[in-house]
């Protein structure tokens, strides 16, 4: 049983920054693991713990600096990783659903997986959609927004609940091999211990490049532009309160008296 | 001349909102691209549902009458194929929860780019250029589509809906399904939990998120709460984190609230999180962020350290 997760680096933004064309200054801008799949390593890592002969591989699209982070998913315990990153790859502003897949598509053919699991969305761009794209073009089966998970390897279902909307979930059988979208609130992503972090320094990164792939460099162009970006105008009309602390809380108090919400 | 197929949406016998939402947007695109709006709605009570969605603005509605209830694999089928019968542009979805488990399907089968979570679109120009937010609501960015064709899911709630009657033409699509490429099955479906408070009910609500950063800290808004004869509610980290139970989150996984008053204490106001509060009378926020997307809603505001002025503000009261 061979689990994979994809994982992506994202950028944070600091409360002040600034737009330089269609880019945020990289000064603004702290990288971490996305936070939904942090939800997958942790579910991909207990699917491992419960299955005999299961292993975890973790994928990542990303430059040099995102090592950092796919040691993260090794420190935690996945058992080695791979890192798809190419030259052609640096220029490009908008790295599309399609591009995407492509790409996470070469390694599926690599790798032979029976479970993907991916992130809801990136916290950056939140397509949301790379996990059932490559569903469709690997013929998996799919979930998306996954918030339980049962695995049956025996019976190669997956029994599953997607969160809808409203607070309903539905009870969904998904036969494997499946690429299942996880949400957050799924499990309880652990930390790394020193222990897992002393080990992930020693499991394998593999590099591949379009070319390690099959692929080139028309596999990685977007059909989308990123033509502009934009702090939104604020559509504020709050009163604020001014002042320190005291003064401001002394606002609102005041507030809450008048509008009879307190004594 | 560009047509736009949308595509309705129902859950458990009910149209969502969000159908007719999707209407006004195809409407809007297709006369901005000079085609006719399609409509779809696949399974379930098809005719009688098809008769609701024939709003002013719709064309023509497809209905494919496969199923009860939704079916991703079924959906992609029969969006494939109906979308190469009437040989429709864009394809139109909402961003939902389940549009989110069927348009990329259909994207990749379509050979098509996908763009999500749309909040504005212009095809009045020479291509089609859609507006969606990054980095949390922080960033608006345009993008610009090299393709004619696309698949492109709309945010709730960012168009109004249609209204007006229609003389739409009806007719069935029998789409041809492979039974044996359907291979998920759905089983029921299961409320969240009800638990001790129901938070929808309360008239003031003190609700705290991620900014309050260690579960320690909880104790200074259920001071608040409780000061204020308050009810206590959260955003969605805060549940993730088991910090409070699922009952109290809030949002669109959560409850819908409308209370007199909502207090958001270090809550960025994330749309899935807004989709929950967004109808209470009186909004307040506390936020280090003066350029958090709460403040676009609050009444009134506070652009300062929670840890600052909570203990300030339960003092008031004490
Ligand atoms: C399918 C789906 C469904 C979802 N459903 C829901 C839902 O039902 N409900 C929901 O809430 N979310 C939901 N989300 C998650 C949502 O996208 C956001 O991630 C979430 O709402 C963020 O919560 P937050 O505002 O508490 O945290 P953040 O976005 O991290 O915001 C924290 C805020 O605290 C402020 N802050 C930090 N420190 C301080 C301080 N010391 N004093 C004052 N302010 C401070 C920061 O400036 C920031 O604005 C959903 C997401 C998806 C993809």
């Amino acid at each position: 049983m061979k689990v994979l997760v994809t994982v992506k680096e994202v950028a944070e933004v600091e409360d002040d920054f600034e737009i330089e064309g269609t880019e945020i200054g990289p000064q603004y801008l702290n990288y971490d693991l996305n936070e939904w799949d942090d939800y997958a390593v942790e579910e991909g890592v207990q699917v491992g713990e419960n299955v005999d002969d299961a292993e975890v591989v973790a994928v990542t699209i990303g430059p040099e600096r995102s090592e950092e982070t796919i040691r993260m998913a090794l420190a935690k315990g996945a058992d080695r990783a791979v890192r798809v990153w190419d030259e052609a790859l640096e220029d490009v502003d908008l790295l599309d659903v399609g591009a995407k897949v492509r790409l996470l598509e070469a390694v599926v053919e690599e790798e032979d997986p029976d479970l993907v699991l991916s992130g809801v969305q990136a916290g950056d761009d939140a397509f949301g959609a790379t996990g059932v794209a490559l569903a469709d073009a690997i013929d998996f089966e799919w979930a998306a927004v996954v918030n339980h998970l049962g695995l049956d390897v025996d019976e190669g279902v997956a029994h599953v609940h997607r969160e809808l909307e409203g607070g309903v979930d539905e009870v969904t059988d998904v036969e494997t091999p499946a690429v299942l979208t996880i949400q957050t609130g799924i499990n309880e992503p652990r930390y790394a211990s020193l222990r897992g972090i002393r080990q992930a320094q020693s499991k394998e990164i593999a590099p591949k490049d379009l070319s390690d792939l099959g692929l080139s460099a028309e596999d990685i162009e977007s059909d989308l532009r990123l033509t502009d970006m934009y702090e939104p105008e604020t559509e504020s009309d709050a009163t604020y309160f001014e002042g320190g602390p005291e003064e401001t809380a002394g606002q609102l108090a005041d507030l809450l008296r008048d509008t009879g919400v307190a004594e | 001349m560009t047509d736009v197929l949308a595509v309705a949406e129902h859950r458990r016998g009910d149209l969502r909102d969000v159908s007719f939402e999707v209407i006004t947007a195809g409407r809007e695109l297709a006369d901005e691209a000079g085609g006719d709006l399609h409509l779809a709605v696949v399974g379930g009570d098809v005719d009688g549902f098809a008769e609701r969605l024939n709003r002013e603005g719709v064309d023509r509605i497809h209905t494919v009458d496969e199923g009860e209830e939704f079916n991703h694999d079924v959906y992609a089928q029969a969006l494939t194929q109906l979308c190469d019968e009437v040989d429709a542009g864009y394809v139109l979805t909402p961003n939902s929860v389940n549009g989110l488990d069927y348009a990329p399907a259909v994207s990749n089968a379509l050979g098509l780019p996908i763009v999500t979570d749309v909040i504005e679109l212009d095809a009045g120009g020479d291509g089609l250029v859609a507006t969606r937010e990054m980095y949390g609501s922080k960033v608006e960015t345009t993008t610009e589509l090299d393709a004619d064709r696309a698949v492109i899911t709309v945010r709730g709630a960012e168009w109004p809906p249609t209204e007006g009657s229609g003389d739409a033409e009806v007719s069935a699509f029998d789409a041809d399904i492979d039974e044996s490429a359907v291979r998920s099955t759905v089983t029921g479906f299961q409320e969240a939990g009800g638990g001790d408070v129901d938070i929808s009910e309360a008239d003031v609500l003190v609700s705290v998120g991620r900014g309050i950063e260690e579960e320690e800290n909880i104790g200074l808004v259920r001071d608040l709460a409780n000061a204020l004869d308050a009810t206590l509610s959260a955003s969605r980290p805060i549940v993730d984190n088991d910090w409070l139970p699922k009952n109290r989150q809030v949002g669109q996984s959560g409850k819908v609230v409308t209370p007199d008053v909502y207090i958001a204490i270090g809550i960025s106001g994330a749309v899935q999180h807004v989709a929950g509060m967004k109808g209470s009378d009186t909004i307040v926020a506390i936020n280090t962020d003066p350029n958090a997307p709460i403040f676009d809603l609050a009444d009134y505001g506070i652009v300062d350290d929670l840890f600052d002025v909570m203990p300030a503000l339960i003092e008031e009261f004490e």
